[in-house]
């Protein structure tokens, strides 16, 4: 156990106390949601071993899915999330490449890639989450504004918590 | 042998992804399907216990409201005495058996905007409570019991889109299925209900006897719009539920206490089924 595992641990623990008893309670307009612990999966370390990035997913998403009586949706939703990661990562690398020890953030690489980079993950996560509780596609636009307000909604509060940390580390 | 390693070992990634994809598609599956898993939901107390935290704080504010319909009842309740008081009806009451026994809870965990909405209340197996047992508020219809651990519960809520309540519009006295769409937490659809019907707005729809969770007569709600489709079978009826499920505060767990015995009479006459 080094530093920055124990680290990761403690944040862990925080994504998953602040998703159950605050953000939880935040849905705007009975269609927004705030899934903020999918910022933990997208905020770990660039070099992060993409078997044991899936397997912290699965039990986020599994401790998630208890508190929302919805036992492995949120699971099944952070696993892709986590599976697809490394290879957007590999994808959209910036000129000259990632710095070593860095984690994928605002702060390290600018608000334009950041945008580029966790804009199309979160909607996975969000439309295969939505998806796959309503059961399908049946009342698909009913859905689909759910999938786009609470990207809206879960996008805002991972950019504010971007900048406020990127201030302290200045 | 070596290659089978190797290739293994060269989609680990890949192969560790979709094991754990099935693995969360079957629990979903089976979590939605069935009525008794017993430990990973908020039923376990300490996810019910850091819930009720965060809903203690959200509850005060709906005080009011609930000490208004509180309150309500209680008159209700009153003139009911007093009705009986005055003599009422004693031979309805002499001839027949104590059916029902409710058992009052309050919510700790609730949402509206899920398409598989759940309600967590505070009375568990010590309470007597046993998954299949109906919920009701003092408006209405609420759920019906999912799983139960020692000191609470999880009940799944009329604003599950798997829920299906048997129901009968009380003035035409037809059966139909209340079904939540996934859409507006206020309103339920009533389907079923065919052609030469002539349903109206505000007309009342209550539960069945034909059901097997909830007792006859509780109400689910008012028709809000009727619209008939050319060609189709049914109407297409709106019903605005009598409980509005955002402000949901206590229910109450109804026990049938004549359950087990009409089970078993139909068991031994119609066979397992």
């Amino acid at each position: 156990m080094n530093r920055e595992t124990i680290l990761h641990s403690l944040y862990f623990v925080l994504y998953l106390l602040a998703q159950v008893m605050l953000f939880r309670q935040l849905v705007l307009f009975d269609t927004a949601f705030c899934f903020l612990y999918v910022a933990f999966i997208l905020l770990l370390p660039i070099e992060t071993n993409p078997i044991i990035l899936m397997f912290t997913g699965f039990l986020l998403g599994f401790f998630i899915d208890i508190f929302y009586d919805s036992l492995g949706l949120h699971a099944l939703s952070l696993v892709l999330v986590a599976y697809l990661r490394n290879y957007w990562l590999a994808t959209i690398t910036p000129q000259g490449g990632y710095d070593a020890g860095q984690g994928p953030t605002l702060a390290v690489n600018g608000l334009q890639w950041f945008m580029v980079y966790s804009i199309p993950l979160v909607f996975v996560h969000h439309a295969v989450l939505f998806f796959a509780e309503a059961g399908g596609f049946g009342i698909f636009w009913f859905t689909m504004s759910k999938v786009m307000t609470s990207l809206l909604f879960t996008m805002t509060v991972i950019l504010l918590f971007q900048y406020f940390s990127f201030r302290r580390r200045r | 042998m070596l290659r089978l390693l190797n290739f293994l070992y060269y989609y680990r990634a890949f192969l560790t992804f979709l094991f754990l994809e099935v693995l969360c598609a079957w629990l979903w599956v089976e979590n939605s399907q069935y009525q008794n898993t017993k430990f990973f939901n908020s039923a376990n107390s300490f996810a019910a216990a850091v819930i009720g935290f965060s809903e203690r704080t959200r509850q005060y504010f709906s005080l009011a409201e609930v000490n208004r319909e509180l309150a309500e009842e209680n008159a209700g309740l009153r003139t009911l005495v007093e009705q009986l008081a005055q003599g009422g009806d004693l031979r309805h009451t002499l001839d027949t058996v104590l059916r029902f026994d409710y058992v009052s809870a309050r919510v700790v965990n609730n949402t509206v905007a899920q398409f598989k909405n759940h309600i967590t209340i505070n009375r568990g197996s010590s309470a007597g409570l046993e998954p299949g047992m109906a919920v009701v508020s003092t408006a209405g219809a609420v759920g019906k019991v999912k799983s139960v651990s020692e000191h609470f519960a999880v009940v799944t809520s009329l604003l599950n889109t798997d829920e299906q309540v048997s129901s009968v519009l009380k003035r035409t006295g037809n059966f139909g299925t209340a079904q939540w769409d996934g859409t507006d937490p206020r309103m339920v659809n009533l389907l079923y209900i065919p052609r030469h019907v002539q349903p109206q707005p505000g007309d009342t729809v209550v539960t069945s006897g034909y059901n097997a969770v909830f007792p006859e007569g509780v109400l689910v709600g008012i028709v809000r719009e009727v619209d008939l489709k050319k060609e189709a079978q049914f109407f297409d009826i709106r019903v605005e539920l009598a409980q509005d499920f955002r402000r949901l505060a206590y229910v109450k767990v109804i026990k049938s206490l004549l359950k087990q015995e009409q089970d078993s009479l139909e068991q031994v006459t119609y066979g397992e089924r």
